[in-house]
């Protein structure tokens, strides 16, 4: 088990290995993706209020889930970054963070949209979407962290630290400005049970979620090949990497 | 010399500089007045508008003003080698930064609530309302001192960390203001004030006693 571990944990193990998954990922994502708009534009029945309106669901619920699950992923790397000073897990919380406040932002926009056709407004000072604003805000303060130390290792364990304190605070957060004022409607499919969606609409948002995650999986990999080869451009490995390349 | 003696020398020592430099001593309760005498200038002087607005406005400025005060917070210390000192030292390190939030409280946070009056009456703020601004205010910006202090940890080596530190502390700032500034219009409105203060309160504990770790944890990262 730990044997498997310590492998992973080596950029050039890594590096290597995740070539072979990359193509898989987006072969994934296409057909998850794909299908999930057929279902969701075509196949889906037309909502009996919203009319067609309602399908940008399809991809704002799959962007909002995402800009949450990203941060726990990113505090989650970061922290066993922090921990055990494995430097793979430093390169997935740093790489994770633009991608993450990109789905944020997604989700932001399109709800924006949304909005504007069902409540009449591009924006209100809503509960949920004030939260969303101030995780994209959180994002941004973790990028600008990040960015603003030279040196990777210790904006490595600089980054781990705030993603954690914005652990700690993301509930607070989020409750302070859901009890402060809402409007949005509470969610829908998770409630365990019986969720209030009909399932013809149910499955193609699944099938998105999953593509988007998919999605997320394959940049994630392809952006922390990229950055590993820049943090170990002096390492042999790399070098002789470089090499071979240069004999073709 | 145990933990709690090296706490209050530590204080102790942050107060007396700050004693030294009297001018610099005003400077946060300036800038917390001058923010908010710029909101009627910029609103109109309408006395009913600015009663409404006064305790949202009055937040901020005294938010605006602790992130001001917090950017120079490890600054000189990190200039003049003390804060390495600090690092070193056999002391627990969270102990030591707890002092000097605490320090920094009562050097801008302590002087901003006792302008608080003064700027409640400029913004025909009636009595009562200025009494439950005062409470929020005293359980608020302590913790804007506590967060603020993780904030400077994360920043205190950059070259230009004020952007950073406040793309940093801002969103985490949100909750204090919403409850904070709540307060007040709870009760302008007659509803029960105690669970929000209850709330600033407990967000008061926590923060007290994780936000030293924090910023221990963050110092060690951009000194050591």
């Amino acid at each position: 088990m730990f044997g498997i571990f310590y492998r992973w944990s080596s950029p050039a193990y890594f590096y290597h290995q995740s070539a072979r998954w990359i193509p898989w990922l987006w072969l994934l994502t296409a057909v998850l993706i794909i299908s999930g708009l057929v279902g969701g534009l075509v196949l889906a029945p037309m909502d009996a209020q919203q009319k067609d309106v309602y399908r940008i669901i399809y991809v704002h619920v799959p962007s909002a889930w995402l800009s949450m699950l990203i941060y726990s992923f990113m505090a989650g790397a970061a922290a066993v970054g922090l921990i055990w000073r494995i430097k793979l897990a430093e390169v997935m919380a740093r790489v994770s963070a633009p991608l993450g406040a990109s789905f944020t932002a997604l989700a932001l926009v399109t709800g924006s949209l949304w909005g504007v056709r069902t409540w009449g407004t591009w924006w209100v000072w809503d509960g949920r979407l004030t939260s969303e604003l101030a995780l994209l805000f959180l994002y941004l303060g973790f990028i600008a962290l990040q960015s603003a130390i030279e040196d990777r290792r210790r904006a490595a364990r600089a980054g781990a630290v705030l993603a954690l304190v914005g652990v700690v605070n993301i509930p607070i957060i989020h409750y302070s400005v859901v009890w402060w004022n809402t409007l949005h409607q509470p969610a829908t499919v998770t409630k365990l049970g019986a969720p209030s969606i009909a399932v013809s609409m149910l499955i193609p948002l699944l099938l998105m979620s999953l593509g988007f995650m998919s999605y997320f999986a394959a940049a994630v990999l392809m952006r922390a090949r990229c950055e590993i080869l820049e943090r170990e451009r002096n390492r042999h490995w790399v070098l002789d990497l470089v090499k071979v390349h240069d004999n073709k | 010399m145990d933990a709690s003696l090296a706490f209050f020398s530590v204080l102790k020592r942050d107060l007396q500089i700050a004693g030294r430099r009297r001018a610099e001593l005003a400077n946060p309760m300036v800038f917390y007045a001058i923010v908010v005498s710029l909101f009627p200038l910029a609103l109109g002087a309408e006395p009913a508008l600015l009663a409404r607005i006064a305790p949202g406005v009055i937040w901020v400025g005294a938010l605006l003003s602790a992130l001001l005060s917090m950017e120079g917070g490890f600054r000189s210390d990190y200039d003049d080698g003390s804060l390495e000192q600090l690092l070193l030292s056999p002391h627990p390190l969270p102990m030591l930064v707890a002092a000097k939030t605490w320090a920094h409280w009562l050097i801008s946070g302590l002087p901003m609530l006792l302008a608080t009056p003064v700027l409640a009456i400029l913004m025909g703020l009636p009595f009562a309302s200025t009494l439950l601004l005062l409470v929020s205010l005293l359980l608020g910006t302590p913790v804007l001192s506590l967060m603020g202090t993780v904030g400077a940890a994360f920043t205190v080596g950059l070259r230009r960390g004020g952007v950073v530190l406040s793309l940093i502390l801002l969103p985490l700032y949100v909750p204090v203001l919403i409850f904070g500034a709540g307060v007040v219009s709870y009760g302008v409105d007659g509803l029960p004030v105690t669970p929000l203060l209850y709330l600033m309160a407990a967000i008061l504990v926590l923060s007290t006693v994780l936000a030293p770790f924090a910023a221990a944890a963050a110092l060690r990262v951009s000194v050591g």
